[in-house]
C-alpha cells in the first residue's frame, strides 16, 4: 500500500485528541465556540470515516488494507494502525452517532457542566484508536482513554443517581481493566508478542503447554470485552449506567457495547478462526451460550421494565445477546446479517435514548427535567430557556418518530430492524441447524415479542393517557438528530441491496484472514530518503 | 524465587478481590490497588525472572539475547502503572463527591441497617 494512504489513519485518533486539546483552553463561558468547534471537528471525523470507507472499498486499492507504521517500524517490533472495511465502517458507525449525539446536547445538556465538549472529543479519540489499532496493548490503552472520558461524561450534570451509577461503572470497568492486562500478560508470556497479525501467525504452531496458556490468557481477555459488551452475567452494570446517564451520553455509551462486540469480532476469527489449527474455534461455545443467556435476560429485563432508560438498556442488552450469539455459531453465512444488524439496532436504541428524553417532556412541560442537576452546578449567569427555533407540530412527530424506533427495535417490517433479523433467519437457515441455533430463533422471536409488549406499553401510556394534553417545546437542533438517525434506519432499508454488498465484503476481509495476517506483516518501512 | 513472586501475587490479588467486595467505598479502592499491584508485578515477570542483566545495550557486537532482560514487559508495566494510577485517582474523586453527596462512604450511595 502506498504510504501517502496510509498515513490518514492516523488522522481519526489525532483530530479528536487536538480538538479536545483545543477545547480546553476555551473558556467555558464561550459556550457557542466551544460547540461550533466540537461540531466542525466531529463532522470532519465523519468526512474522514466515509472517506476511509470509501478507499478500503473502492477498486483502486483492490483488497489491499490500509497499513500504518508508527515511528517507521515494521509490523510485529512497531506499533500498528490497520486499516480495513470492519474498521471503516466502525468508524463511520461512531462518526455519525457522534455528530447526532453532539447536536442534541446544543440546546441544554452541554451547558450543564464543564469541559464536556473536551470529554466528548476524547471519547472519540479512544473510540477511533481502538477500532484501528492493530495491537494489544495498545487496544488496551485507548480502552483506558475512551473508558476515562465516559467517566467524565457519565457524571456529566453531576446528581446524586449519576454519582451512584458512576461508582459502579468504575468499579468494574477497573476490574475489568485488570483482567484485560492479566489477558495481555499471558498472551505474551505464551506466544512473545502483542501484534494481531503476528499473534495470528504464531497461534496455529504452538506447542501445547503454550497454546494452554494462549487459552487461558484469550479466555481472561474475553472478560474484559464481554464485560464491555455487557455479557450475561457481567452485564449487570449496564442498565443502571444507562438509565442514569444523560441522554446524548447514554447514546455514546451504546455505541461502546459495540465497541467491546466489534473487538469480539475481531479478534475471535482472526486468532480462533479456521486456520488457527488446534486452536480454531476456542471460546466459541462460551460465546453462544453466554449470547443465548444475555438475549434471555434482557428479553426478561424488557418485559419487566417500565421506565424508558431501562427499556433503552435492555434493547442494547437483547442486541448484544444477539451478536455475541451469532458470532457463538460461528457460521460464516450469518456474518453480513450480523453486522446489518448490529448498525440497525445501534442506530435504532440511539435514536430511541435521545428520543424519550423529548417524549418525557409531555409530563414535565418547562426546563424542570433539569432542576435535579442544577442544583448541584450552579449555573447563576445562564438564562432558563435554552436557545433554538422551536418545531410545530411536536406530538405528530414524538408519535411518528417513537412508532418508527419501536418498529426498528422490535424488527418490525417495512423499516431497517425487520430486514436485518429476516437476513439472519434466512441465513441461519441455510446453515446446518443444531439444537441450539433452533434454541437462538425461538429466543430471538421471544425477544422480538417482548420488545413490541413493552415498546407497546410504553407508547400507550405516554401518548394516549397522557394528563396533560399540552404540546411539549422541541428545539430543532434536539428534533433533527432523531430525524437524522431514523432516517439513516429507513435509507439502510431502502438501500439494504448495495449496503449488504458491503457487508459481504467487510464479512469475506473477516473470513480470509491470511490477508490481513500477510499485509500487516509485509508492510515494508518508509524508506527515509524516499527512494 | 518463583515461589515467592507468585505467592506474593497471589496474596496482593486474593486481599484485593476481598477488599473489592466490601460495602465501604474506601475499602473498595484500597482492593483496586491492591488489585492492580498484583497485575503489574505479574506483567513483570512475564518476561521471565532474571536478576542483574540489563534490558538494552549500545554494544553492537554482544547481542546474545540470553543476556539481557526482557525490556517488552517493563514497558508494558510502567504504561500499566500510569493508568492503573490515573483511573484509580479519577475514581477517588467519585468517591470524595459521592462521599460529600450522599453523605455516606456506602458504595450503594445510601446506608443499610444490617451493615457491620
Amino acid at each position: 500500500m502506498t504510504s501517502m494512504l496510509s498515513e490518514i489513519l492516523v488522522l481519526p485518533i489525532l483530530l479528536p485528541l487536538l480538538t479536545g486539546a483545543v477545547l480546553v483552553l476555551v473558556n467555558e463561558r464561550h459556550h457557542q465556540l466551544k460547540y461550533v468547534l466540537n461540531q466542525l471537528s466531529t463532522l470532519l471525523l465523519l468526512v474522514l470515516a466515509c472517506w476511509l470507507l470509501i478507499v478500503t472499498d473502492g477498486p483502486a486499492t483492490g483488497d489491499d488494507l490500509l497499513v500504518y507504521l508508527a515511528a517507521n517500524w515494521v509490523a510485529p517490533f512497531g506499533i500498528v494502525l490497520v486499516g480495513d472495511r470492519l474498521a471503516s465502517l466502525f468508524l463511520v458507525l461512531a462518526a455519525l452517532l457522534a455528530n447526532c449525539a453532539l447536536l442534541f446536547s446544543y440546546s441544554r445538556w452541554a451547558k450543564l457542566g464543564v469541559h464536556f465538549h473536551t470529554l466528548f472529543q476524547l471519547l472519540l479519540m479512544g473510540i477511533n484508536g481502538a477500532v484501528l489499532t492493530g495491537d494489544l496493548f495498545n487496544l488496551f490503552v485507548f480502552f483506558e482513554v475512551m473508558l476515562a472520558a465516559s467517566y467524565g461524561l457519565l457524571l456529566h450534570g453531576y446528581n446524586i443517581t449519576r454519582i451512584r451509577a458512576g461508582m459502579q461503572y468504575i468499579v468494574v470497568n477497573l476490574i475489568a481493566s485488570v483482567f484485560f492486562l492479566l489477558g495481555i500478560a499471558l498472551v505474551y508470556a505464551a506466544t512473545g508478542s502483542l501484534n494481531f497479525a503476528d499473534l495470528a501467525r504464531l497461534i496455529p504452531e504452538l506447542a501445547p503447554a503454550q497454546r494452554q496458556l494462549m487459552h487461558t490468557g484469550a479466555a481472561i481477555l474475553a472478560v474484559a470485552f464481554l464485560t464491555k459488551s455487557a455479557m450475561w452475567p457481567l452485564g449487570f452494570w449496564l442498565p443502571t449506567t444507562y438509565s442514569a446517564a444523560s441522554p446524548p451520553v447514554t447514546a455514546m455509551l451504546v455505541l461502546l457495547t459495540k465497541i467491546g462486540v466489534y473487538v469480539v469480532l475481531r479478534l475471535n476469527y482472526l486468532w480462533f478462526g479456521d486456520t488457527a489449527g488446534s486452536s480454531a474455534g476456542f471460546g466459541n461455545t462460551m460465546l453462544l451460550y453466554g449470547g443465548l443467556l444475555t438475549l434471555a435476560f434482557g428479553a426478561i429485563g424488557l418485559l419487566a421494565s417500565q421506565d424508558p432508560g431501562r427499556i433503552a438498556s435492555y434493547s442494547a442488552v437483547i442486541s448484544s445477546g444477539i451478536l455475541l450469539a451469532l458470532i457463538g455459531l460461528g457460521q460464516d453465512l450469518t456474518l453480513s446479517a450480523m453486522l446489518f444488524y448490529l448498525l440497525s439496532s445501534t442506530l435504532a436504541v440511539a435514536a430511541f435514548v435521545l428520543l424519550t428524553e423529548l417524549i418525557e417532556r409531555i409530563y414535565t412541560p418547562t426546563d424542570s427535567v433539569l432542576a435535579l442537576s442544577m442544583e448541584f452546578f450552579a449555573l447563576d449567569g445562564e438564562k432558563k430557556e435554552s436557545a433554538g427555533v422551536v418545531i410545530p407540530a411536536a406530538m405528530a412527530f414524538l408519535g411518528l418518530a417513537f412508532a418508527a424506533c419501536a418498529l426498528i427495535m422490535a424488527g418490525l417490517p417495512p423499516l431497517s430492524g425487520f430486514i436485518a433479523k429476516f437476513s439472519i433467519l434466512h441465513q441461519l437457515l441455510q446453515t446446518p441447524m443444531h439444537a441450539s441455533s433452533w434454541v437462538f430463533l425461538l429466543l430471538l422471536f421471544v425477544a422480538g415479542l417482548t420488545a413490541i409488549i413493552s415498546l407497546m406499553r410504553f407508547g400507550v401510556r405516554s401518548f394516549w393517557t397522557a394528563h396533560s394534553a399540552q404540546s411539549p417545546r422541541l428545539k430543532f437542533s434536539e428534533v433533527s438528530p432523531v430525524l437524522l438517525l431514523l432516517l439513516v434506519c429507513i435509507n439502510m432499508a431502502i438501500f439494504a441491496g448495495p449496503l449488504s454488498g458491503l457487508l459481504e465484503r467487510v464479512a469475506d476481509d473477516l473470513v480470509q484472514t491470511s490477508r490481513y495476517i500477510e499485509q500487516v506483516l509485509q508492510t515494508v518501512a518508509v524508506n527515509r530518503e524516499g527512494q | 524465587m518463583e515461589i515467592i513472586l507468585a505467592l506474593a501475587i497471589g496474596i496482593l490479588f486474593a486481599s484485593g478481590v476481598w477488599l473489592v467486595l466490601r460495602p465501604r467505598s474506601f475499602q473498595v479502592i484500597t482492593g483496586l490497588l491492591l488489585l492492580s499491584y498484583a497485575v503489574n508485578l505479574f506483567i513483570f515477570i512475564t518476561g521471565r525472572i532474571s536478576l542483574n542483566k540489563p534490558p538494552l545495550t549500545l554494544d553492537e557486537t554482544a547481542l546474545d539475547p540470553a543476556l539481557y532482560a526482557d525490556p517488552l514487559p517493563q514497558a508494558l508495566v510502567l504504561t500499566a502503572i500510569v493508568i492503573g494510577f490515573a483511573t484509580t485517582a479519577l475514581y477517588l474523586v467519585v468517591l470524595l463527591g459521592s462521599r460529600g453527596l450522599t453523605g455516606t462512604d456506602h458504595v450503594d450511595g445510601k446506608e443499610k441497617e444490617t451493615d457491620e
